[in-house]
């Protein structure tokens, strides 16, 4: 037991340790990675349909999902395109790829994501009179991290249907009420667009009129992360977002 | 000690939380629900009983100067271990635990035992003393979640118990056993029936109250 404490065995423990935790931790990771990447991609998709407030939870995740038709959107020009292949295209490693992406204005990064990709996911769900919903993906600084989600609007194109984070690393009862069942049912019903043609829609301080057709509350005691979420639709309905596409699909050229 | 002993005596006579004062972080953080709580129960309880059992296997080679950095090592693995396979098997739970499983590693209760136990004892034994001390944790979580969940949101487990006021029922929640100091007063109060039951584990006061003193004595 004495000879513990050389410096010999001390670096051969340490050594040792290290490796065998390290194969351990690694094999775990290696060979859950599957059933974790197809839970996240099925997380992906039921966002999604709750965001559209179409989620039935008897039904499974990828039945549902076929109703939905995923297209991608050149965001300069705002049109489909067809450029990339919408199954293989990663929205979120795009928007860190110099090839796909490009840095933004600090003056027009209002959502704070420092690059904007070219291309931009959008989910339809097409009925018989052609689109019911479009989803669209939105993201943006809180105030720890940047929050993930999906804003999804009535076929005028105006009206908000949901929205929902996905991700985000907001503080838990705090920022992270983004994720408030009763928050989240304030969205539906406000009109995103204003009458100038702008966008109108704002997350107020403290308690909004239910009424308000461009109001929605704010978070109390998350200030900024409302603040972030404020910016971030702002962001993505403004220019530089879909403001351009929506105004072709309402015209029917995109 | 027997394994009986070892394995029951820190559910009400050694119990972590209400005896040893361990883990207090852990069991504000989850016990606003019950399911949630449920698998951070499971999870402490199997990351403290394996880390006791590693620990005590290498006990004879675990130099002096970093056996703190070497118990460290094999609870972070182990604590990882779980969160990757909370990843693939419950992703929802692990979407709602988020950091609360990371923070196992610093769970005092994981380090405490690993210390005092599993170091100076056989891997059987401390496996066994690491799985008492986990449900000893379990009871109080588990009883902090019934009456926060059941009297702050109306719910078990998501289910509903008692119809809300507020959705049309009768029942008036209270915000504040929603809200994490509300588990204090109730380990408090734990701990308060805990000793009114075992005489044992009451403290001798370490000092005396003398009586107000008189204003111009003073």
């Amino acid at each position: 037991m004495a000879n513990n404490d050389s410096i010999k065995k001390t670096m051969l423990v340490a050594v040792s340790l290290c490796f065998v935790c390290s194969v351990v931790v690694s094999t775990a990771a290696v060979l859950l990675r599957p059933a974790q990447v197809a839970n996240k991609a099925q997380d992906f998709k039921r966002n999604i349909l709750q965001a559209a407030g179409m989620r039935d939870e008897s039904v499974a995740v990828e039945e549902q999902f076929a109703e939905i038709t995923t297209r991608v959107v050149d965001l300069s020009t705002g049109r489909f395109t067809d450029a990339v292949d919408p199954d293989k295209y990663d929205q979120r490693k795009a928007a860190k790829d110099p090839a796909l992406s490009e840095r933004l204005n600090p003056d027009d990064d209002i959502a704070k994501i420092s690059r904007l990709e070219k291309y931009a996911e959008v989910y339809l769900v097409e009925g018989d009179q052609g689109l019911e919903k479009i989803i669209l993906p939105i993201r943006g600084y809180g105030l720890w991290s940047t929050l993930y989600g999906f804003l999804a609007l009535d076929s005028d194109l105006n009206t908000v249907v949901g929205l929902g984070f996905y991700e985000h690393g907001e503080t838990p009862g705090l920022g992270g009420e983004v994720d408030n069942p009763n928050w989240k049912a304030s969205w539906p019903g406000k009109q995103v667009y204003g009458d100038d043609g702008g966008v109108a829609i704002e997350v107020v301080k403290g308690k909004a009129d239910p009424d308000a057709r461009y109001e929605v509350d704010g978070l109390s005691g998350a200030t900024l992360t409302a603040r972030g979420v404020h910016n971030l639709v702002q962001f993505w309905l403004g220019e530089n977002g879909f403001a351009e596409f929506l105004d072709n699909l309402k015209r029917g050229e995109a | 000690m027997k394994t009986k002993e070892l394995l029951f005596n820190p559910i009400f006579n050694d119990n972590p939380i209400a005896l040893q004062i361990l883990g207090i972080c852990s069991a504000l953080a989850v016990t606003s629900s019950l399911r949630v709580t449920l698998v951070m129960c499971v999870a402490l309880t199997l990351v403290t009983g394996f880390s006791n059992f590693f620990v005590a296997l290498v006990r004879n080679h675990i130099p002096n100067s970093i056996r703190i950095i070497v118990q460290m090592t094999i609870i972070a693995s182990l604590v990882i271990l779980v969160d990757e396979v909370l990843k693939a098997v419950a992703y929802d739970i692990s979407k709602e635990l988020s950091v609360f499983v990371g923070l196992i590693i610093t769970n005092c209760i994981v380090m405490g035992r690993a210390e005092a136990f599993a170091m100076k004892n056989p891997p059987l034994p401390s496996f066994i003393d690491g799985i008492g001390n986990g449900l000893g944790y379990s009871v109080i979580l588990i009883g902090l979640a019934v009456i926060r969940e059941l009297f702050g949101a109306g719910k078990l487990m998501g289910y509903e118990i008692l119809p809300l006021a507020t959705e049309g029922g009768w029942f008036v929640s209270n915000g504040l056993l929603l809200l994490p100091p509300s588990a204090f007063f109730l380990i408090g109060l734990f701990i308060w029936a805990i000793r009114a039951w075992k005489k044992d584990q009451v403290e001798e006061p370490d000092f005396k109250m003398s009586a107000n003193t008189v204003a111009k004595e003073a």
